[in-house]
Order: C-alpha cells, then sequence, then structure tokens
C-alpha cells in the first residue's frame, strides 16, 4: 500500500514498484482518466510514455511529473507528495479569486471559504509556536 | 485577537476567518481557541494548505476578500511590527516607547480593516492587488512539497526522516518563517524563539520580519 498526499486529500491505495496503480486508482487520486490517447481530464489529454505502462497498471509519479509538477516520497516509497507546479499556483492567484479551501475547526467540522460569498471576508492566519 | 474587531462591526456583512497554522495538530491551537472564546470561524490548518495556496510566509499575515470573492488586499502582516526586535532579552521587556508604538501600529490596523469594511477605502484596484501578489517560484513548490512530507513523517512518529524533508523544505525557501519555525527549537514557554530564532533574526539586518503594511499609520 502506498499513501498519497496531495493538495485535494489523502489516500491510502495499493501500489508497486515505486507508484504504479490501476487506472481505476490513479482517477481517484488524480482526476485523471486513462484512455486510448493518453491520460485525460476534461477536453485535455496527454500522452504516457511508454514505460509508464507496464502490467495494466500506471505509473502515477512518473505522470506526474509530465505535468510539470514536484514529486517526492519518503525513503521506503511507501509515502508520496503529488505537490502542485508553481505556474499552476500563480496562474490561481494572478485571477484575484481567492483561492477556496475547506477546513475543519476544534470540534471536526468542516468549514469552506466560498460559503461566505456575499460577504467582506479578513481571512487571518496565526500559530501557537 | 481578532474578537474585539469582530464584535465592533458585528451588524455589517462582515466575517472573519482565523486560520491556525499548526503542524503538530489542533490540540497545540485548542488552549488559544477556546480562551479566545470567539465568535468568528478558527479553523486548524495542520498541512499549512492557507499558507501555500495565498503564498503567506509568516503569521500573523492576513488576506482582505471581498463580496465577490476577490482578493482586494493580498497578504500582508496583520498589524504586528518589528519593535520586539529591539527588546532587553534578559527581562523580555520593551522601552515604554516601543510599546506604544506597536500598540499604535495595532490600533491602525484594526481601524483600516473597519474602514475598508464600512466605506470599501483601502481596497486596491486589480492591477495594484496583482502587482502585490506574493511570487510563486518553482523552489516554493518544492518547498511546500518537502514540508508536507516532512510534517506527514513527524505526525506519524518518524522523526528523524522527517527532519531531512523539513530542512531541505526551509533551505529551498529561506524567506518561509512559517516553514522555518515548525523544524526549530521551542523555548520554555512553547515558542519557536530560542538562540537559534534570534541569530535567524539578527541576521535579517536592515530588512523587516514583519514587513508593514501600505495603510495609513504604517
Amino acid at each position: 500500500m502506498a499513501e498519497i498526499l496531495t493538495d485535494w486529500g489523502e489516500f491510502t491505495i495499493p501500489a508497486a514498484e515505486g507508484l504504479r496503480v490501476s487506472p481505476a486508482d490513479a482517477e481517484r487520486v488524480s482526476g485523471w482518466t486513462l484512455k486510448p490517447e493518453g491520460m485525460c481530464r476534461d477536453e485535455l489529454c496527454v500522452p504516457l510514455a511508454a514505460n509508464s505502462r507496464r502490467d495494466g497498471k500506471i505509473d502515477l509519479a512518473a505522470f506526474w511529473r509530465t505535468l510539470g509538477h514536484p514529486v517526492l516520497s519518503d525513503q521506503a516509497g511507501s509515502v508520496w507528495v503529488l505537490g502542485t507546479a508553481a505556474e499552476s499556483r500563480a496562474g490561481a492567484l494572478a485571477g484575484l479569486q481567492a483561492p477556496d479551501f475547506t477546513l475543519p475547526d476544534l470540534a471536526g467540522l468542516p468549514h469552506r471559504l466560498s460559503d461566505l460569498r456575499g460577504k467582506k471576508v479578513f481571512l487571518t492566519t496565526w500559530a501557537s509556536w | 485577537m481578532w474578537q474585539e474587531l469582530s464584535d465592533s462591526l458585528k451588524t455589517e456583512n462582515f466575517a472573519i476567518v482565523a486560520v491556525a497554522e499548526e503542524s503538530l495538530g489542533a490540540e497545540q491551537a485548542r488552549p488559544w481557541i477556546e480562551q479566545a472564546n470567539t465568535t468568528y470561524w478558527n479553523l486548524i490548518d495542520v498541512d499549512h494548505r492557507v499558507a501555500a495556496l495565498y503564498g503567506m510566509v509568516n503569521v500573523p499575515q492576513c488576506v482582505w476578500i471581498d463580496e465577490a470573492g476577490r482578493i482586494v488586499r493580498p497578504p500582508e502582516v496583520a498589524g504586528s511590527t518589528d519593535h520586539f526586535r529591539r527588546m532587553d532579552l534578559a527581562t523580555r521587556t520593551m522601552t515604554a516607547e516601543d510599546q506604544a508604538a506597536r500598540l499604535a501600529a495595532r490600533t491602525a490596523y484594526m481601524q483600516a480593516v473597519r474602514d475598508w469594511v464600512r466605506t470599501g477605502r483601502h481596497a486596491l484596484d486589480a492591477d495594484a492587488a496583482k502587482a502585490k501578489l506574493p511570487r510563486i517560484s518553482p523552489e516554493i513548490a518544492l518547498a511546500d512539497a518537502n514540508f508536507r512530507l516532512g510534517i506527514w513523517l513527524r505526525r506519524h512518529g518518524r522523526e528523524a526522516e522527517a527532519a531531512g524533508f523539513l530542512a531541505e523544505a526551509s533551505r529551498l525557501h529561506p524567506a518561509s518563517w512559517n516553514i522555518w519555525r515548525q523544524a526549530a527549537e521551542k523555548n520554555e514557554t512553547g515558542l519557536a524563539a530560542g538562540p537559534e530564532f534570534w541569530a535567524r533574526l539578527q541576521a535579517l539586518g536592515d530588512r523587516p520580519y514583519y514587513e508593514p503594511p501600505d495603510l495609513p499609520g504604517f
């Protein structure tokens, strides 16, 4: 099993030899779907390198690097971070639309920033350290 | 800290969202939140997701968002000042003059927020807001990936392995105190403000730790 950390959640899925996963798991984790033309999301398809497919598995780490995103793993190759490229993050800010997020309060109740649409919002950070 | 602001604006169409950047978990923030007894949202961000999304490098940093969900002031320091850098470390005290200046800055900041909420003043137009957006480099994106892995490993009891990723994150993104202070030694009061912190602060020289916002009174 591999633990995969993304900006939209954490996933525990069966994986072998690095981050080779089934097409269904690749889709669940990444939102990209395997099609004859490659990995596809919405209208966009990105061809998969020949060595990124073997025994019905997809090398999700290699695919994520192809998209230009940072990829990291622990020494054992059992915990992975599929990061978000600087370009994508800067692009999300450039339109000035406040990037949305959902975070829990102390009781574990989730709150979504965009639910406050219609109000002025003062978003502030702090820490105990 | 923000309850006074919230109370004074409770008849306005306004919300405060306070996000605790707590890589060690919600329990670190609990005593502070319970003691503050607030009416606004107090959220826990163990992955420092908000800092990454908005390009924040320290706390407290804040963003002003209008009714349409648009950023009208990108991240800036929320009323804190650098006066503490001149404090007497033996007695942990600031001069009366510095204490007064620090309080005046906080008051000016609160007033600027109130002005914005009530009149729209201080909201930047799109070009000015874009010019103040933080730059996100490939090094920062990689630093955040290292940080994410480091704090996950630490939360799962793998401190030794975590330390390498946290150190690499700080090396890639040296401007981030948010990242650095997660790996720093804590002093007797639980703050990452031991000798290493003061040395790193001193190394800033004339550069600010809390960069003053471009608002009246700063």
